[in-house]
């Protein structure tokens, strides 16, 4: 039975550290890495705080997982979707987030952006191609 | 009567801030605190609606916007920061407290 790549599209839609949802969906997309499936992330409504650059849970006792969306690129993820309109609302830009960036191997390792800025129908119509959608 | 209002619940996802400042009168105090501290940055949506609130004090907890990466020059004009130990003292100084989880 020959192997069947299908679109894995994981949706994050909650803010980071008051509930689970952010860190468990970062378990399940490393999950599926694994698999070797084409994997992509988006971010929208307040998913874009995730992102944000500087956290820092040194004062509060909850585990800083920040740094795992770093790690993404090493496991072939390295589509992250951010919805323009949402970090507008927010009062944020893309300057706000921290740098995610993945290494090409079939462009001699060229340091290469993640993050993915557009807008809510160019992400509507990334959603659309999608054989898998999960939201967080 | 002063009342000291709580609110932990991101603006974006729940209604509960705009509630408490429907509810806030003057000479009340408001405190962010958890997902709610994303009440306070500048230049949201929400920013205008915070502003908007006469002779109501903010206040944010800093151990909560620290984790979430919201830094001093994020915070919205009028913001006082406070620690674990200014939450216990503004539930002190006040007369009561309206969590409004």
């Amino acid at each position: 039975m020959s192997e069947t790549i299908k679109k894995f599209m994981y949706l994050n839609r909650r803010a980071p550290y008051g509930t689970i949802y952010a860190w468990e969906s970062l378990e399940v997309v490393l999950i599926g890495a694994a698999f070797d499936q084409d994997v992509s992330l988006a971010f929208i409504g307040d998913g874009v705080y995730q992102l944000l650059e500087g956290q820092d849970t040194s004062e509060s006792d909850m585990k800083n997982f920040s740094t795992t969306y770093k790690a993404l690129g090493d496991y072939d993820v390295t589509k992250l979707y951010v919805e323009k309109e949402s970090l507008e609302e927010r009062g944020l830009t893309l300057d706000d987030l921290m740098p995610l960036t993945w290494e090409d191997e079939d462009d001699d390792w060229a340091e290469k952006d993640s993050i993915r800025l557009v807008s809510r129908a160019e992400l509507a119509d990334v959603l659309d191609d999608q054989d898998i959608i999960y939201s967080f | 009567m002063s009342t000291l209002h709580t609110v932990n619940k991101s603006p974006f996802e729940k209604n509960s801030l705009a509630d408490c400042l429907g509810y806030a009168k003057e000479g009340s105090a408001v405190l962010m605190y958890e997902d709610g501290v994303y009440g306070a940055m500048k230049g949201s949506t929400v920013a205008e609606k915070v502003a908007a609130a006469t002779g109501v004090k903010f206040y944010a907890l800093g151990p909560d916007l620290k984790a979430r990466g919201i830094s001093q020059e994020k915070l919205a004009e009028g913001i006082e920061v406070v620690d674990y130990a200014g939450f216990v003292s503004l539930a002190v100084e006040n007369d009561k407290v309206s969590a409004w989880v």
